[in-house]
């Protein structure tokens, strides 16, 4: 593959990564701006968007691919991912029992 | 290099730059684990500010404090501001000489900056409604989450200033073609921050 | 800040111990502060000498230059066991004085205050762990890893001496806390709302912030160049399941180092956010949330457990299957095992406070989860004495440390898994079983450990063995010592007596700790005996060098160079065929080095004073912080980026080493291993070996 090539496709990805964050983004912010959904829909809305946003920046921005990758690279972010959420989750799940408890 | 094979997060910069290619495997690969380090530090706070987040303490809320308008400009300025070092990362891969490379990297600083402006700009008006960090619970885990974030951006231009300076001195050497992807992964990072932030932090609490 | 606290900030008088004799009313105070000023005493004489001696031999320049700017991985794990070997003489005798005042203490009085007995306890527990267990294994690794996996140096070799010298700042300001006082009260997990600024507005909670604050920086870097270390830089064919088990479980330590300390630091920063600025985030009113501090040092505080042990599993690997002359046994089931239990280490760190009042199902959740623990350990064991069947077993030092460690750590983790249930937690929490528990973990397992590690390890580190006869002395008083210090605990703890006690009135407590106390007293001879051991071993080195650095006919690539080892570690990268590489070599009676005209020119690291530098900063900023010092803490604090800037723009940072002095060096190796005749296990303790060994399966046809 030359480099001409090389670099094409590698400036498209920055602008898919660009056109996926505005088209995952910018619906978040309307429904919020004009109160389109309901607090819950928009909640889960939003936590979706998020999700999926994070996943295309990190294959768009950070060239991150299932296959390819050198495997240190996508054990790393996998273990990160499942000790943010033991950790993250953990700590909502107690301090909320906690919460209910005392009130 | 095919492009089937990736050494490390980011955009590699491929055999034309062999050597530091070379050491961007380690020492990206490393930069890369301080992340996820750092990526742990953001998680508590965030699960910290959710936990905080009914405690205001008969002090002001969100919907007191945040404006929506600022927070949406905000966001584009920093999404912008990483296709920008994208942009100058790409040059640094393909061009020979560094003119691009500068550019972009000065138009992702000046569009990081401005972030920091608005966010400080933000915290300012937020003081002067009583949104100060002592006035509740909530708004103390606020005020250590958000500003780190913004601390850390304003550490990374820092960094792009000190890659300048190198640049200037030594050229576009191994060094400084190594900071520059470490930079490059550093930026595209704070926005995955970033993402969790206005998500959780702004939309959570407007809507 | 209109107040620039020039020039001594909040820094009274009252700060020096000496304050205390003088204010002194009646004989428990008196004998408080003449307890309290011996002890700052001792460390500033103990500075003192250390400076004179420097000074008068004309160390200054070496020890800058070929100690504390070098970044070579063996030096640097060097200076990280002489300094847990520094911090483990204050902490055992402040250990021994707080059993001493629980028996001079019933029916109140003693030698010490409650609160100088609180800062006992908080700076034994701070210290053990922080600045004793964690510099120890640090050290080990960093000695160790590196040669076992092929490689000249771990992968970031400067940021290894930031590492460093983070957690020796954390030390001294420690140290410093002895002198100018008063250090915390809050133990070593410092729980607010008691360490909040409202409760204690003094210096002592800062120090322990700044001092656990340095320390853990230091070690997540430390855990991030480990991993990456393993991770890229293996020798050709060193896949990671031919990796030796110490290696693995260093980097099972590391990734949990990774992803641990972060807790810690968001739990110690935002502490100092409430102390420093008022926020609430921890405090009584205003909306603050003291259990989620809880939560966050435990979230770290748990994996922090495996952290400490499973580098000691993975010396106790390799001490099994070097002294039994065997191949390690379920060598994939001790991978397996040690992974899962750091995975595992990550969800269980709610029994460190079962009895917050989160629901009973919460509570079972993480009982069962802690309980599940036991199994992956459970297998190791099996396997460590599955490795010892039908072996040529000698009870070598370190094996004696083994064999004691199989036998206690079996008790320590039954009391374990009592803990685990929290109907039984809610009856023994807070009470002296626990501490006996945790201790029963952490000296048979870890210190032993470290301390088997550091005789197996030190010939290769420094040519020579370490005197047995003092080695056994002081493996039977550790063995003793402990059993006789903690095993009365477990008693006094289901007799209801609380942890961190000053004095009490009960009778029936008395008689256990006097026992205690003995047990103390043989733990701090056995100390004393390692010392004497490091000495005579240093007086006789001629009796027991092994300059051809085999001397326990040992397994893995470590043991096929020279000791002590030369800069470069190896020749030419090796190249390895399966596990045990070193002892399969051994066999064809080749050598690490290449072919004659296979020598290349060596680039190594230069020194850098990163370290010390960032060392110095860290330290008085810590100081600083604590005494309210702002005219200094400002311009040290905007230092830090200027010195990482500066760091920036190195460039010369390698030097070459050429191809012809590395090719003399290892003929002269070769030549020295050639004419010293190699020794059997029979003769392993004796002047006859010196390093030279018959490999095992030969010994066994002969």
């Amino acid at each position: 593959m030359s480099d001409e090539t090389d670099k094409r496709r590698e400036a498209r990805s920055y602008l898919i990564g660009l056109g996926l964050a505005l088209a995952l983004t910018l619906p978040v912010f309307a429904l919020v701006a004009w109160d389109l959904a309901p607090r819950m829909t928009i909640l889960w809305v939003t936590a979706i968007a998020a999700v999926l946003q994070i996943a295309a920046h990190l294959r768009f921005f950070l060239h991150i691919r299932l296959k390819g990758q050198t495997r240190e690279d996508l054990h790393l972010i996998l273990f990160t991912t499942l000790i943010l959420l033991l950790m993250g989750g953990g700590t909502i799940w107690l301090l909320w029992n906690l919460h209910t408890r005392m009130g | 290099m095919s492009a089937t094979q990736t050494r490390h997060p980011g955009l590699n910069l491929g055999s034309n730059h062999q050597s530091a290619d070379d050491r961007a495997e380690t020492e990206v690969f490393g930069f890369w684990v301080f992340m996820m380090s750092d990526a742990i530090l953001f998680g508590l706070l965030m699960a910290t500010y959710v936990v905080m987040r009914p405690n205001t303490n008969g002090g002001p809320g969100p919907h007191d404090l945040f404006e929506l308008k600022s927070i949406f400009i905000e966001t584009m300025l920093l999404l912008a501001s990483s296709v920008a070092i994208g942009f100058s990362h790409l040059a640094l891969k393909h061009e020979d000489r560094p003119t691009k490379m500068v550019i972009w990297l000065v138009v992702a600083m000046a569009l990081a900056l401005a972030f920091v402006g608005f966010e400080i700009h933000d915290f300012l008006k937020m003081a002067g409604k009583g949104g100060v960090p002592q006035a509740s619970g909530f708004l103390s885990a606020f005020f250590a989450l958000v500003p780190l974030h913004g601390l850390h951006v304003s550490a990374a231009c820092l960094w792009g200033l000190a890659i300048l300076g190198q640049l200037a001195r030594y050229g576009l050497d191994d060094g400084v073609k190594v900071s520059m992807v470490r930079l490059a992964v550093l930026w595209h990072f704070l926005d995955l921050v970033w993402i969790g932030i206005f998500s959780l932090v702004y939309i959570g609490g407007l809507a | 800040m209109t107040d620039w606290g020039f020039p001594f900030g909040r820094l009274t008088l009252d700060a020096i111990p000496l304050s205390d004799i003088v204010t002194a009313h009646g004989r428990t105070e008196l004998l408080s502060g003449i307890t309290g000023s011996a002890a700052a005493g001792a460390a500033v004489l103990g500075a003192l000498v250390a400076l004179v001696i420097v000074t008068w031999k004309g160390w200054w320049k070496p020890l800058w230059s070929d100690w504390l700017t070098s970044v070579d991985h063996k030096k640097i794990g060097i200076m990280y066991i002489v300094f847990s070997f520094v911090m483990l003489a204050r902490a055992l005798a402040e250990a021994f004085v707080m059993r001493m005042q629980q028996v001079v203490g019933h029916d109140g009085g003693g030698i010490v205050m409650p609160e100088h007995f609180a800062q006992l306890f908080s700076t034994h527990g701070t210290i053990m762990i922080f600045f004793m267990a964690m510099p120890f294994l640090t050290g080990m690794i960093n000695y160790v890893m590196p040669l076992q996996i092929g490689a000249r140096d771990v992968a970031f070799p400067v940021l290894n001496s930031v590492s460093l010298m983070l957690t020796v700042a954390g030390g001294i300001i420690l140290m410093v806390s002895l002198v100018l006082e008063p250090f915390s009260t809050g133990g070593w997990s410092g729980y607010p709302p008691y360490t909040e600024a409202a409760f204690n507005p003094g210096a002592g909670p800062d120090y322990w912030i700044w001092a656990v604050t340095l320390s853990s920086l230091g070690t997540t870097f430390t855990g991030i160049n480990f991993a990456v270390t393993i991770y890229k830089k293996r020798c050709p064919g060193m896949t990671l399941m031919r990796m030796p088990l110490f290696t693995w479980t260093a980097l099972c330590t590391s990734i949990l180092m990774i992803f641990a300390m972060p807790p810690l630091t968001i739990a110690t920063a935002l502490l100092a956010l409430d102390r420093y600025l008022d926020f609430h985030l921890f405090t009584n009113g205003g909306g603050g949330n003291m259990m989620n501090y809880a939560n966050l040092f435990w979230l770290f505080g748990h994996p922090e457990v495996y952290i400490l042990i499973l580098p000691a599993f993975g010396v106790w690997s390799e001490v099994f299957s070097t002294f039994s002359g065997k191949t390690l046994y379920g060598y994939t089931a001790l991978v397996i095992a040690t992974m899962a239990i750091a995975v595992l280490s990550f969800t269980v760190w709610v029994h460190h406070f079962f009895t917050m009042g989160q629901s009973a199902n919460l509570n079972a959740a993480f009982g069962i989860a802690t309980m599940l623990i036991g199994v992956p350990t459970g297998v190791k064991i099996y396997d460590w004495m599955l490795t010892m069947y039908r072996g040529r077993v000698r009870i070598s030092v370190p094996m004696l440390y083994a064999l004691a460690f199989l036998f206690l750590f079996t008790i320590g983790g039954l009391s374990g898994i009592l803990l685990a249930n929290p109907t039984i937690d809610y009856q023994t929490h807070n009470t002296l079983f626990l501490v006996a528990h945790f201790h029963n973990m952490l000296i048979p397992g870890l210190l032993f450990g470290m301390i088997a590690g550091y005789t197996m390890w030190f010939p290769k580190a420094f040519g020579f063995r370490l005197d047995e006869k003092w080695g056994y002395r002081a493996a039977w008083c550790w063995i003793f010592g402990f059993m006789g210090a903690f095993f009365p605990l477990y008693a006094l703890g289901l007799m209801g007596m609380p942890r961190r006690m000053a004095d009490y009135f009960t009778g029936a407590w008395l008689p256990w700790t006097v026992v205690a106390l003995a047990g103390a007293g043989l733990i701090v001879l056995a100390f004393t005996f390692l010392l004497v051991q490091l000495r005579v071993s240093v007086r006789d080195r001629a009796r027991l060098a092994v300059p051809v650095g085999d001397p326990w006919d040992g397994r893995s690539l470590e043991w096929g160079l020279p000791a002590p080892p030369p800069e470069w570690n190896f020749p030419a990268l090796p190249r390895v065929e399966g596990r045990d590489a070193f002892a399969t070599l051994k066999m064809t009676g080749e050598d690490l080095g290449p072919p004659d005209d296979g020598y290349e020119d060596i680039r190594m690291p230069k020194n850098a004073v990163l370290g010390p530098v960032i060392g110095a900063l860290g330290t008085g900023l810590a100081f600083a912080l604590t005494w309210y010092l702002w005219w200094l803490a400002l311009p040290l604090a905007a230092l830090v980026p200027v010195v990482l800037i500066a760091q920036g723009f190195r460039r010369d940072t390698e030097k070459v080493i050429p191809a012809h002095e590395v090719r003399e060096t290892w003929r002269a190796f070769r030549a020295l291993a050639a004419r010293t005749p190699r020794v059997s296990r029979r003769a392993e303790y004796t002047r006859d070996n010196r390093g030279h060994a018959i490999p095992m399966p030969q010994e066994a046809a002969e």
